[in-house]
């Protein structure tokens, strides 16, 4: 075990990525001598050369199109975008090509192609850089779409995203890059859980509590709080956004009776409104509430200095939770 | 200050078919007489030349059926190539098989080129697939019908080349297609930005056919295209692109500069689309039947057929034979249209990833239960 924090684990994942595959490429914009601006791809130019960590021209809809064309030729490319905002120019090719290439070559080409997106508020940046676009991307057929909450998932994702033969966006909770915590970089990934499966990261028994990505940590939290008002909340880490672990989503909610949906992007027609129909339809007959969503509102993101009204927070976690007692 | 809206700015005339004809390269006029060119010495037997001369009559053959079978009703659209069928063997037959071609939705004349079954391209215009086809079996791409996104896709297969050592003497390299509308999209200018810095063996293949639908070229530049590429470091030329030798000659060149690791050429082939758009499309309502005119005199077949005359490289012979095959070639495809069955529903299902997916699973199960209803209906009545 050694402690990262999810950035390094990040770097580390990439780093066997590329050791133990010739044709893993990274490539985006200041990965290279830089290391990303957020020091996810610190180092590996200097080890794997210019041809393998391939700093490009700055244009996104460039990077994601010339990763399909080598992943057409062989390659298994992660493409960094910079920063959630910024992947708008590249939101063509993702959607119309890497999204479609396999269903329209009726299954003779695959695209193995990694997009990571540094998704999330809480850094107190200027515009485009907070943002939490997954459901224009959960929305499309043809992309896997996960999220990581933690260094250890860090670590293990970012390895079987690059082994997955469909392409994977990879969204990185920015706000969490420097936390800490242990991490097994010696064991494979054969053994972690796989890559479209859920995470019970608190068990409980009153109410599910479902989150991805940076509100895994404030879910957690809010678990812990809450027991101390009596109430025993289930915390699962989605992990997987498309496809859903609907299996143990549903087999937790049956138990516990209660759902509620956490995440950063506005509620209008985000993941939390596909749980929440698909939740109640599975589970309509063991539900004591409705399944209630918090979210970031139907706005543009604010100002930094609104933003932590904007997102979710513990406070309002809780609040939510004690809703769905209410019923 | 009067603003000029209509931007009329641009060489209004090179659209009308009235080049600047010292930036054009022609090896075979309209009137079918051989030229030379300093850069492009050709030196083409008969036999290439009959061979070349049956692409374009079969292509065109190709071409002529499937306008009729939409007109039947057999196909939902099509989009000609009526015009382009020099631009298209010409650059297709410059070609070695390990070169890959990325397409747009109009290189019917390539895919034949490339070998490819042209039952295969109407798969796609009757609506049974999308395309379909294994580019690697013919190395050439899916047809592209979002405008441009595939010249990106090219780029990133040449770095690809690049990456497996493959330029050098014995080296392979790219071919992308493309229209006059296309160099106007962002994803066009951004893989000629990613091959010049990356030196990637690439030849940017513009068909100029002159419209974009129903936008004149002077909606999309006002510099010719071809000189477009030297903004952006690399070399550009124009072809006569309904002069077969001359877009053979000069695709061979660029192909083979690539290939050895010179980097990229753009061609801009001059040529005209004669036919609308696609068969949903009426051109008498943006453009003059006279342009169309024109143009019918700088054919890309009869030219071709006139110097195979008047050189005797050709004789009666010969041009009996080609029309019966294309009549054979006209039949074989009808037929296959017609008898192209309808996809199972659940194959709607498939191919979408290439991990097993519980939710999609679902989805499909539960359909197919949906249609099976129906044939317990049926059974039971």
């Amino acid at each position: 075990m050694t402690t990262l924090t999810l950035s390094k684990a990040l770097n580390e994942g990439l780093r066997k990525a590329l050791e133990n595959d010739p044709k893993v490429l990274i490539m985006g914009e200041d990965v290279g001598k830089l290391g990303g601006v957020f020091r996810v791809t610190d180092g590996l130019q200097k080890d794997f050369g210019e041809a393998r960590v391939v700093d490009t021209p700055l244009a996104e809809s460039g990077i994601v199109g010339t990763a399909i064309g080598l992943a057409l030729r062989g390659y298994r490319p992660v493409c960094e975008i910079q920063f959630d905002g910024f992947v708008f120019p590249a939101f063509d090719q993702i959607t119309t090509q890497l999204a479609k290439m396999r269903y329209r070559s009726r299954g003779h080409l695959s695209l193995p192609v990694v997009i990571r997106i540094p998704c999330g508020g809480g850094i107190g940046a200027v515009e485009h850089h907070s943002e939490s676009p997954e459901a224009l991307f959960t929305h499309t057929a043809g992309l896997r779409v996960v999220a990581c909450g933690d260094p250890g998932d860090a670590f293990a994702m970012i390895q079987m995203a690059i082994s997955s033969d469909d392409p994977v966006i990879f969204f990185e909770p920015k706000r969490r890059y420097w936390e800490k915590a242990d991490v097994d970089t010696a064991g494979g990934v054969a053994a972690a859980l796989p890559l479209g499966q859920a995470k019970t990261v608190v068990s409980g028994t009153d109410a599910t509590v479902l989150c991805y990505g940076p509100m895994v940590r404030t879910c957690a939290e809010a678990a812990i709080a809450a027991a101390s008002d009596g109430h025993s909340l289930e915390v699962i880490d989605l992990r997987s956004l498309s496809p859903l672990d609907t299996d143990t989503i549903f087999e937790s909610v049956r138990r516990t009776g209660r759902c509620v949906v956490v995440h950063e992007a506005p509620v209008t027609g985000g993941l939390g409104a596909e749980i929440a129909a698909r939740v109640t339809e599975e589970c309509f007959y063991r539900l004591e509430a409705p399944v209630l969503r918090v979210g970031g509102f139907s706005t543009p993101y604010p100002p930094s200095k609104l933003e932590e009204h904007y997102l979710p927070d513990l406070e309002r976690v809780l609040d939510t939770v004690d809703r769905t007692f209410g019923y | 200050m009067t603003v000029n809206v209509a931007g009329r700015a641009a060489s209004a005339d090179s659209r009308r078919g009235q080049p600047e004809s010292a930036e054009l390269i022609q090896l075979l006029t309209p009137e079918g007489e051989r030229v030379e060119h300093p850069d492009y010495p050709l030196e083409i037997s008969a036999e290439e030349l009959r061979a070349l001369y049956r692409d374009l009559v079969l292509v065109r053959r190709i071409d002529f059926e499937a306008i009729a079978l939409q007109r039947q009703g057999e196909l939902g659209i099509w989009a000609s190539l009526l015009g382009q069928e020099a631009a298209q063997v010409g650059s297709g037959r410059a070609l070695g098989p390990r070169d890959m071609a990325f397409p747009t939705y109009r290189e019917h004349g390539v895919a034949w080129c490339r070998g490819l079954d042209p039952t295969k391209l109407l798969e796609l215009f009757r609506g049974v697939s999308h395309g379909g086809w294994d580019p690697k079996a013919h190395n050439f791409h899916l047809y592209t019908i979002v405008i441009g996104s595939q010249t990106l896709h090219a780029t990133g297969y040449a770095m690809g080349i690049q990456r497996d050592g493959a330029v050098g003497e014995d080296g392979e390299a790219v071919i992308a297609y493309f229209g006059d509308g296309a160099t106007s999209q962002g994803d066009v200018n951004e893989a000629f930005i990613w091959a010049s810095v990356t030196n990637a063996p690439i030849v940017f293949f513009c068909q100029n056919n002159q419209w974009a639908i129903s936008e004149p070229l002077e909606r999309q530049s006002r510099v010719p295209l071809y000189r477009r590429a030297h903004g952006f470091g690399f070399p550009g030329v124009r072809v006569d692109g309904n002069d077969v030798l001359a877009c053979l000659a000069v695709t061979r060149k660029a192909m083979q500069a690539a290939r050895e690791g010179q980097g990229p050429t753009m061609i801009e082939a001059f040529t005209y689309r004669m036919g609308a758009h696609t068969t949903t499309d009426d051109p008498t309502r943006y453009r003059l039947a006279a342009e169309l005119e024109t143009w019918k005199l700088k054919d890309p077949i009869e030219r071709v057929k006139a110097y195979l005359v008047r050189t005797q490289a050709a004789d009666e012979k010969f041009f009996e034979a080609l029309d019966a095959e294309a009549a054979e070639v006209g039949t074989g495809i009808r037929n296959a249209c017609r008898e192209m069955p309808d996809p199972d529903p659940l194959t709607i299902f498939e191919n979408v990833y290439a991990e097993p997916n519980a939710m999609l699973e679902s989805e499909r199960d539960a359909y197919a239960a949906y249609l099976a209803s129906f044939e317990t209906d049926e059974a039971a009545r």
